[in-house]
């Protein structure tokens, strides 16, 4: 139950931080260069997708051993989950600026205006910037709704929570328009990042033959750990930048 | 050709995802991983601990290098 419930947090996090991203180059193609082109590229990216999952899916769950899978979905879950952990902390502490939806949009728009449209109803760059962006977030999507879906044995639940999230976030995207910049995108990274490094160290352990103590209950324990350290790590570089900027040159 | 510029897309998709800007982590996960197999193989419980220590060392040194080139 306790994976169970990690499993469709962490998830929907993810995805939710991914869509986010992916929704705003959609509403940038849409905006600038005509919906129909913008969700006809998403759509056939979604259609790309789905097909990917459809082939890969069962193929890892029939032919691949578990501890196998275990051992390199552990790993890609460390990579990543350290990664978004790493990126989140020095955005928290101030060492890298936040991402900002709104100018990421804004230089979209920008750089979409400035193209020459095509003449039918069909605008080829719409088309392919919504592909491009909705296949790419989505791939990061799919990579984790597959890793942690077939190593906790929770595949079913591992989709719900990633549909979920795209509907709560594409809700979210067409009420609020362009006011994607509300959505706490760092603190949502920094706690999916937590969870990824807590799943990536335990599944990895287990494929290379670590029995857990406590078994499932040692995630709880794994994910404190690591949320007191990063929690230091935020207070300890804050106050080093505030030390730094306040030493006179 | 065209093949050949699927494949290099792949491959370049592929190394951005895991190596990307962060070579440390990867190189760093690699490791442990390795050491994790064969310290389950005689000193389980020793795992245990050395796991999530390696894990946070890691992070830690990939904090630091972010810090320095800010």
């Amino acid at each position: 139950m306790t994976a169970e419930i990690l499993v469709a947090l962490s998830v929907f996090g993810a995805c939710s931080v991914e869509m986010v991203e992916a929704l705003t180059i959609v509403m940038a193609s849409g905006f600038t260069r005509g919906w129909r082109s913008a969700l006809e590229g998403s759509a056939l990216a979604v259609v790309c997708l789905a097909i990917l999952v459809a082939a890969v899916g069962p193929a890892l769950i029939h032919y691949v051993p578990l501890y196998v899978l275990r051992l390199v979905v552990g790993s890609l879950l460390l990579v990543l989950g350290l990664q978004w952990l790493r990126k989140a902390v020095l955005r928290a502490s101030g060492y890298k600026a936040k991402h900002d939806e709104e100018a990421i949009y804004r230089r979209e728009v920008e750089r979409l205006s400035g193209q020459p449209r095509s003449g039918s109803g069909r605008d080829a760059t719409g088309f392919v910037i919504a592909f491009k962006g909705v296949f790419l977030e989505g791939m990061e999507v799919i990579m984790i709704v597959l890793t942690l879906g077939l190593s906790s044995g929770y595949l079913g639940v591992a989709t719900v929570a990633a549909a979920a999230a795209v509907v709560v976030i594409g809700a979210i995207g067409v009420v609020v328009a362009r006011q994607l910049s509300e959505v706490p995108e760092n603190g949502m990274k920094l706690g999916v990042g937590l969870m990824l490094v807590t799943f990536g160290t335990f599944w990895g352990g287990e494929g290379a033959g670590v029995r857990w103590p406590g078994s499932d209950l040692a995630l709880l324990g794994l994910l404190a750990i690591y949320a007191a350290i990063t929690w230091a790590a935020v207070a300890t570089l804050t106050r080093t930048r505030a030390l730094g900027a306040a030493e006179p040159t | 050709m065209t093949v050949q510029r699927l494949l290099v897309s792949f491959g370049r998709f592929w190394w951005d995802f895991i190596v990307g800007d962060t070579p440390e982590i990867a190189v760093g996960v690699a490791c442990l991983m390795v050491v994790g197999w064969f310290l389950a193989r005689g000193l389980s419980a020793a795992a245990v601990v050395v796991l999530p220590v390696a894990v946070i060392a890691l992070l830690v040194a990939s904090l630091y290098r972010g810090m320095r080139s800010a």
